[in-house]
């Protein structure tokens, strides 16, 4: 199984969390807008939050200037 | 001058929308200033402009304030300014900070939400807040813009009711601002993305 991360397809594991995938990805910027399939999950759920499989995970840097 | 010579010229179908709609734009500088004023010159009805922040002389490089402003609170220079571009546009200015708690009520009746943050945190902050507050109701954010060249890097990302412009990569380096140009490039695709999906909308 594998789920799709900004447009990549991943292998996907069973118990897979937010933050194993950020982690898998090497996405180390410390502020980010994630959704999975198209819901919010906070910043503070990252640890909790189970991906399912076949799941779309968008994963959005925040840079700073404005 | 009345106000039908002012908006003479206009798309038929477009212009009646933009006229109605109600614009949320959170931050007035380099982003916010900016597409205040395109969507004020396009003929967007009203706009809600947050920002708790004064006119400094570093703003002057990106943000469309004067020199004779210096000092001003961001959202009565801008109102200034736009209403001198369009005195038929309805604007409600908020010169207060934008918190978890503050930010559902002072956009409540908006149509569509501009992110025009400078930092990052806030920027995490008020799209959290805004994604559960208001799922449904756009929201167009701007990640990734310093620096200058590569305009053609500057794309739009999209998940459900949130938008994403800028490069997404490109990182402030220490005690260099933002550069005008790219700026205004991500602001006016803000502006631009925003008349887009009003129509859109509209059309259903």
């Amino acid at each position: 199984m594998q789920i799709t991360i900004n447009g990549n397809k991943v292998d996907w594991q069973e118990g897979m969390t937010v933050r194993d995938a950020l982690t898998l990805m090497n996405y180390s910027f410390p502020m980010l807008v994630i959704k999975l399939n198209g819901v919010l999950v906070p910043k503070a759920d990252y640890d909790s939050t189970v991906i399912p499989a076949g799941a779309e995970l968008m994963v959005v840097h925040l840079i700073s200037g404005g | 001058m009345n106000k039908v010579d002012y908006f003479c010229e206009r798309d038929p179908f477009a212009f009646p929308i933009w006229q109605q709609a109600r614009v949320g734009i959170a931050g007035a500088g380099g982003l916010g200033s900016n597409a205040a004023i395109l969507l004020a010159r396009a003929g967007i009805g009203h706009l809600t402009i947050a920002d708790f922040d004064r006119v400094s002389v570093s703003n002057l490089n990106r943000q469309a304030f004067n020199l004779d402003q210096i000092g001003m609170l961001k959202t009565e220079a801008l109102t200034h300014n736009i209403r001198k571009i369009n005195p038929y546009i309805s604007l409600s200015e908020h010169p207060v900070k934008l918190l978890r708690d503050n930010i559902p009520e002072i956009f409540s009746e908006v149509d569509i939400m501009i992110e025009a943050f400078d930092k990052a945190e806030q920027k995490q902050m008020l799209i959290e807040t805004w994604l559960l507050a208001f799922p449904d109701i756009p929201m167009i954010c701007a990640s990734g813009l310093a620096g200058y060249g590569r305009s053609e890097d500057i794309r739009i990302s999209q998940s459900n009711y949130l938008y994403i412009v800028g490069d997404q990569v490109s990182e402030l380096k220490a005690g260099i601002s933002p550069i005008a140009p790219r700026v205004m490039i991500v602001a006016a695709m803000q502006a631009n993305l925003c008349l887009e999906l009003l129509v859109k909308r509209y059309q259903g």
